[in-house]
């Protein structure tokens, strides 16, 4: 059986826009790269982990995963099907099965539309049922999201709901068509700690009722090693290291992806460990620079890292580095 | 010798359409000089509210109501708003959480840093105040010739080296830090902490640090103060602290905190969700979310007690 999702060569660079004084002076386009030929593969109920800073290229990943954007080049299969050139009655179908979790409750729910409609909507975009079914269904996910009695928070507005009440919406609205696959971008970054655990066991639990498969985009490591079973970390529109979360946790092969991990505060007083914090910040994605993209903040880069691009190679099962001096 | 800054019953209370709100509810602790206090809780527990009032900067509705903050003996609450301006940036400052709103977006680098210089010494020759500046920025790790730049020109980090700049200009006692990281990634994050830690040895500086991040509080701080609903549940020594909570609100916090180390032993939630201030729940507000809450707690307010190193509020103690 192929992977649910696979991507190879996806590549979206965005225009940067000039005032016309600036167009005129030089010819020249200039272009984010925010993604850069990367490929990867999703396979059938895992919880795969983009993870990267910002800037990185990890939120333009996910949304073109869903085709919420059209890459530049490259291409994303769905169950096999390239979903760049689906017919409009598959990509109708194909919205249907692949949602979005946002990261801001906030913005991505209307201020004016009460909850029970805005997780409704789906279904009557899809005409799933008829309309007392509908509800029946939409007061069934309110419940199953935790917001009990659901019929006291139907008709409740947005601002009624602490954050982490919204962000359980946001999921209900996600989840209320039964997809298969659902990309969420930073679910738990905008709510406190205390509930973020309970936000990700209840994506957890929706994962193994309805046999999800997420795409789950963000910066926070401990999250990542949390939630994740494939991990995929970012730099500057690349992916520098990628593999099973137990092997890319334990032993973290790209300077990068060590030098993140060194960064993080470690929540215990008594552990103590010596640093490696690289110096400076992400280059701008507009000129990156030539071959390794991380060379500059690098300390073991060498002649090599700056004149050849390295590209990802297996290092054990599974396991992928791109850089040619990988730690041990 | 007294501590350096004392806090007593101080009560911040925020006027709604809803009613009355103490987003600070009877709060005391004192810090000794060269401290580091972390100030950790939830959002809206009142930990931001307690740094403001004591630069007296509530942002409106808010008014501190009662109590006193005494920094080496003088009540800042009762001096005139004239000697207040003056201690503001002197003797206590503040580095805000949002670079980007902090700094003025048509002032240069380097007449922020002047204007703060002048304006607490009028008499200070141009010269000067950019000699100093210069000075500064070296301590900073930003280069000398990005002091003409615009806070646009800036990266998120280079802004809050910045801000970290504005509030040590004049060499203040007491530092408060309201989340100086949370708006950084993490390697950035990283970096500014240890430009904090390398200020705070070489100037002696005493600090307290607002955060929800319990890593930072673990690798930054000596004493942590935990708020919960605009009142400290617990306070002591940082190592006593996560080596054994004793306030189930301070245990809840600690264990779901990430630790990318372990995450099998992180990231338990606590169940429910903070409560409402304008109607919080009566005795011990924690009583509805506690899984060891019994027959007092509904009913009477637990007062601080003191446990060894620690103050605790909780009935289980009484």
């Amino acid at each position: 059986m192929s992977s649910l999702v696979e991507v190879s060569g996806l590549t979206k660079y965005f225009p940067v826009q000039k005032s016309s004084l600036e167009a005129m002076l030089s010819r020249k386009k200039e272009f984010v790269r925010a993604v850069d030929t990367i490929s990867f593969t999703i396979e059938r109920r895992e919880i795969f982990g983009l993870v990267g800073e910002s800037g990185s290229g990890k939120t333009t990943t996910g949304r073109l995963l869903l085709r919420l954007i059209e890459p530049t080049s490259g291409e994303i299969r769905f169950h096999g099907d390239n979903i760049g050139e689906l017919s409009p009655q598959s990509l109708r179908q194909f919205r249907r099965r692949a949602q979005m979790i946002f990261q801001d409750p906030t913005a991505a729910l209307s201020p004016r539309m009460r909850i029970g409609p805005a997780i409704k909507h789906g279904l009557d975009i899809h005409q799933v049922g008829s309309a007392p079914e509908r509800k029946k269904e939409t007061l069934g996910m309110l419940e199953r999201v935790g917001l009990a009695p659901p019929e006291a928070f139907y008709d409740k507005y947005p601002h009624q709901l602490s954050g982490g009440q919204r962000q359980r919406v946001v999921i209900g609205r996600a989840m209320i068509l039964k997809p298969e696959f659902a990309v969420a971008d930073e679910p738990v970054a905008m709510v406190d700690v205390s509930i973020r655990a309970q936000i990700l066991d209840l994506m957890l639990s929706l994962k193994n009722e309805l046999g999800l498969t997420y795409a789950f985009i963000t910066h926070d490591l401990a999250t990542a090693n949390y939630f994740c079973n494939t991990i995929a970390i970012m730099y500057l529109g690349k992916i520098v290291e990628i593999g099973p979360r137990k092997d890319v946790f334990k032993s973290p092969r790209h300077p990068y992806t060590v030098a993140l991990m060194s960064s993080i505060p470690i929540p215990d007083p008594r552990h103590k460990v010596e640093r490696l914090i690289p110096r400076g910040e992400i280059p701008s994605p507009i000129s990156p620079p030539p071959g390794c993209r991380f060379h500059p903040r690098c300390p073991y880069a060498q002649a090599v890292c700056s004149d050849r691009e390295p590209q990802l190679e297996e290092i054990e099962p599974n396991h992928q580095v791109a850089c040619f001096f990988p730690c041990t | 010798m007294p501590p350096l800054l004392n806090v007593q019953e101080l009560v911040v209370q925020y006027s709604t359409l809803r009613g009355e709100v103490k987003a600070v509810n009877d709060v005391s602790f004192s810090l000794e000089t060269a401290a580091t206090l972390g100030l950790v809780g939830e959002s809206a527990c009142g930990k931001s509210t307690l740094g403001f009032s004591i630069l007296r900067i509530v942002p409106p509705p808010g008014r501190t109501v009662a109590g006193r903050i005494e920094l080496q003996g003088v009540n800042l609450l009762n001096l005139p708003l004239e000697e207040m301006r003056r201690i503001r940036g002197s003797q206590v400052s503040m580095i805000f959480q949002d670079p980007m709103t902090s700094l003025n977006p048509l002032m240069r680098i380097r007449d922020h840093f002047i204007e703060l210089f002048r304006t607490h010494d009028p008499s200070i020759k141009k010269e000067d105040a950019l000699g100093r500046t210069a000075k500064l920025f070296d301590s900073l790790g930003i280069a000398g010739d990005r002091i003409e730049d615009y806070p646009h020109q800036f990266s998120g980090g280079m802004r809050q080296r910045v801000m970290i700049g504005l509030a040590l200009a004049l060499e203040p006692k007491l530092v408060i830090a309201d989340e100086p990281t949370t708006s950084l990634d993490v390697i950035v994050e990283a970096q500014v902490l240890e430009l904090l830690k390398l200020l705070k040895e070489k100037h002696r500086l005493t600090l307290v640090l607002i955060t929800h991040n319990i890593g930072i509080v673990a690798e930054m701080t000596d004493r942590v103060a935990v708020m919960y609903a605009g009142q400290i549940v617990e306070i002591g020594p940082t190592g006593d602290m996560f080596g054994d909570p004793l306030h189930p609100y301070t245990k809840g916090l600690l264990e779901s905190a990430p630790n990318v180390l372990h995450p099998e032993q992180s990231m338990r939630p606590i169940p429910g969700n903070p409560p409402d201030l304008v109607s919080p729940p009566t005795g011990c507000k924690f009583h509805p979310r506690c899984p060891k809450v019994f027959k007092p707690c509904p009913l009477r307010e637990p007062l601080p007690i003191s446990q060894g190193s620690r103050l605790v509020a909780c009935h289980l103690y009484d």
